[in-house]
């Protein structure tokens, strides 16, 4: 049997999702035993040509070359997978959506004529039909291996879309937000991390982005009950996921 | 004392310990790891421990956490499977459990781990390994002598004095350095551990105390479950207040984890890169969840009115018909660790005064 043939693909991102597959260390032998890595720039510098079994897409689209691009590798995908915030959101550069792309241009770059970008940051599934949504920032790597086990098994992957507060009530880990009164995006944000931030004490920032069914205004409501001014409670929701539609709903508190 | 007794007798102790801003249930070194002298103020959404009377051992009264993650615990392995050259063959997980003291337990926790063995051996069904948990188990009570603005025991008859289902009970007495506990049996093993002990016979004065401590907690409480609930939600599915409370609900399904009888679970087979190992994995889940109903087709509970309305109603009417009581015992966890702050008991009144 041939092995399936996997690429990884990169658009506007910091690299830190595809760090998280190299950084499967343990697994990483047996993963390339189980693939053809065909793709993978971070990895390696050898590529073979599609079409692709699975693609796995880092990043979101700022450019139209990038537009055009997501195009060429849906095309020669049979199963495309986008993985973390960048590319199911599009990640912290989205801020731009918000704002005049052109002020931040002329702002941080000496010869801003020289960039050509649009006026927003987009997520793959903007663009594309996309077969699986891998949240994060980064991704967690469990759930990475999850996914790609999964895939290559032809099963649904267990990636939950609970909240994040049953990681914490599942870890035993205190609620932060009732017992110190942290600011806190637990209750509308995505589970996954590994309960990160609350088990050390500070409130989630919604790395993994909204869950299933979110009620923003109320969360926004009780950050002010807890002390929060509007502009504390609009950064707390426009970041890494700023984008995505719950989210950017929290970034319109009143 | 106590807990050094049971540490020396070779068992192990979970009991109250102060951690990250709580009182949660873990493993116990000694009687030092006790929270001496702390007491929570628990409000809707909100909970602070502070210093109370520092001679005063059990001021405190239900945490976050609660008892069942040691009898149920949150993540369980069921058994795993190898592939063979020709089939696969299936091990079952065996855990150990070691012989357990859960200390502290309150009159309302003892109830709910009372409503627990209805769930999981109840004699048409049997966990198995529930009630290997909990047949190695010895359950010391600390009845209540006060209680946090979110109890409401009373009004579901499970506190704050336990009368039965513990090995033993302590009350505790008086306000000073020195001050005694009432000890009670409640099974011949508490008796067995009474007579090594070897402690004084109680006397009119000290069962007094108790009675005492024990108005205390009553007096103390101002949250109160309507009596007809049962008959108020089942008549009232389309009742305007659950849109109310659905506009503030999170759904984010911290009251069924904080809950001591919440029981649902997920089963999910996992299996390793190879294909060659699966393993079965059980984990708490909640009702508030999109996948908790979902069958062909779609989640049949969408809306946060509908899962909201799922929770309350069989916690508080349809348990009876499935379990013979109520679900709700009563302390409160729900209300303080419910991140916006929502009241059972304040949800139940509306359903309540509108029937009058």
């Amino acid at each position: 049997m041939t092995k399936p043939k996997i690429a990884v693909w990169k658009f506007a991102s910091c690299d830190g999702c595809q760090l998280t597959l190299l950084d499967c260390e343990d697994e990483l032998l047996d993963i390339a035993d189980s693939v053809e890595i065909a793709h993978f720039l971070e990895a390696t510098r050898t590529t073979v040509e599609g079409p692709y079994d699975i693609s796995l897409v880092e990043g979101s689209v700022t450019t139209a070359h990038d537009a055009e691009r997501i195009q060429e590798i849906r095309a020669q995908s049979k199963t495309l997978i986008t993985i973390g915030a960048c590319a199911t959101s599009g990640g912290i550069q989205a801020l731009r959506n918000f704002a005049d792309v052109k002020a931040f241009t002329s702002t941080v770059y000496a010869h801003p004529e020289y960039i050509k970008t649009l006026k927003t940051s987009t997520a793959i599934a903007d663009h594309v039909d996309v077969d699986f949504e891998l949240r994060g920032c980064p991704i967690s790597k469990a759930q990475l291996l999850e996914l790609l086990t999964a895939t290559l098994a032809g099963r649904k992957p267990h990636v939950p879309r609970v909240s994040q507060c049953v990681e914490c009530k599942l870890a035993g880990t205190v609620c932060v937000m009732v017992a110190k009164g942290e600011l806190c995006l637990g209750p509308v944000t995505q589970a996954g991390c590994g309960n990160l931030c609350p088990s050390h004490g500070r409130g989630c920032y919604g790395c993994f982005g909204p869950m299933e069914n979110t009620n923003i205004a109320a969360l926004a409501a009780q950050l002010r009950t807890l002390g929060a001014e509007t502009p504390e409670i609009k950064d707390l929701f426009l970041s890494y996921n700023a984008a995505a539609p719950d989210f950017s709903k929290g970034g319109q508190t009143p | 004392m106590l807990v050094d007794h049971f540490i020396a007798d070779g068992w192990r102790v979970i009991g109250p310990r102060a951690a990250n801003g709580a009182i949660v249930y873990e493993p116990l070194r000694s009687g030092a790891d006790l929270p001496k002298g702390l007491i929570d103020d628990q409000q809707p959404g909100s909970y602070r421990l502070t210093d109370g009377n520092p001679n005063r051992w059990f001021d405190y009264v239900v945490g976050p956490q609660n008892w069942k993650k040691w009898l149920f615990p949150a993540k369980q392995k069921l058994w795993s499977a190898e592939k063979t050259t020709d089939g696969f063959t299936v091990t079952a997980h065996e855990e150990s459990y070691p012989k357990t003291v859960l200390f502290g337990v309150r009159p309302c926790d003892l109830s709910a781990i009372e409503i627990l063995d209805s769930v999981f051996d109840n004699g048409d069904f049997t966990d198995t390994a529930y009630r290997e948990r909990r047949q190695k188990t010895f359950i010391v009570t600390v009845q209540c002598a006060r209680a946090a603005s979110t109890c409401f025991c009373t009004s579901m008859r499970t506190g704050p004095r336990a009368k039965r289902g513990f090995d033993l009970a302590l009350t505790e007495l008086g306000e000073s350095r020195d001050n005694a506990f009432l000890v009670e049996s409640g099974s011949p093993d508490g008796d067995n551990v009474l007579t090594a002990l070897d402690c004084p016979a109680p006397e009119k004065q000290h069962h007094d105390a108790a009675e005492k401590a024990t108005q205390n907690a009553i007096n103390d409480q101002s949250c109160h479950m309507p009596d007809d609930i049962r008959h108020l939600l089942r008549d009232n599915p389309e009742h305007p207040q659950w849109d109310d409370v659905a506009d503030r609900c999170l759904s984010c399904a911290n009251c069924t984890l904080a809950c001591p009888t919440c029981f649902c679970s997920d089963v999910e087979d996992i299996n390793d890169l190879s294909g060659d190992h699966t393993e079965r994995w059980r984990s708490w889940d909640s009702c508030f969840s999109g996948a908790f109903s979902y069958i062909h087709g779609g989640s049949v509970r969408r809306s946060t009115k509908s899962r909201y309305r799922q929770w309350m109603t069989h916690k508080l009417s349809s348990w009876h018909d499935q379990f013979g009581t109520s679900g709700c015992v009563g302390c409160g966890r729900c209300i303080a660790w419910c991140p916006v702050g929502i009241d059972i008991t304040a949800e139940a009144a509306v359903f309540a005064k509108d029937e009058e």
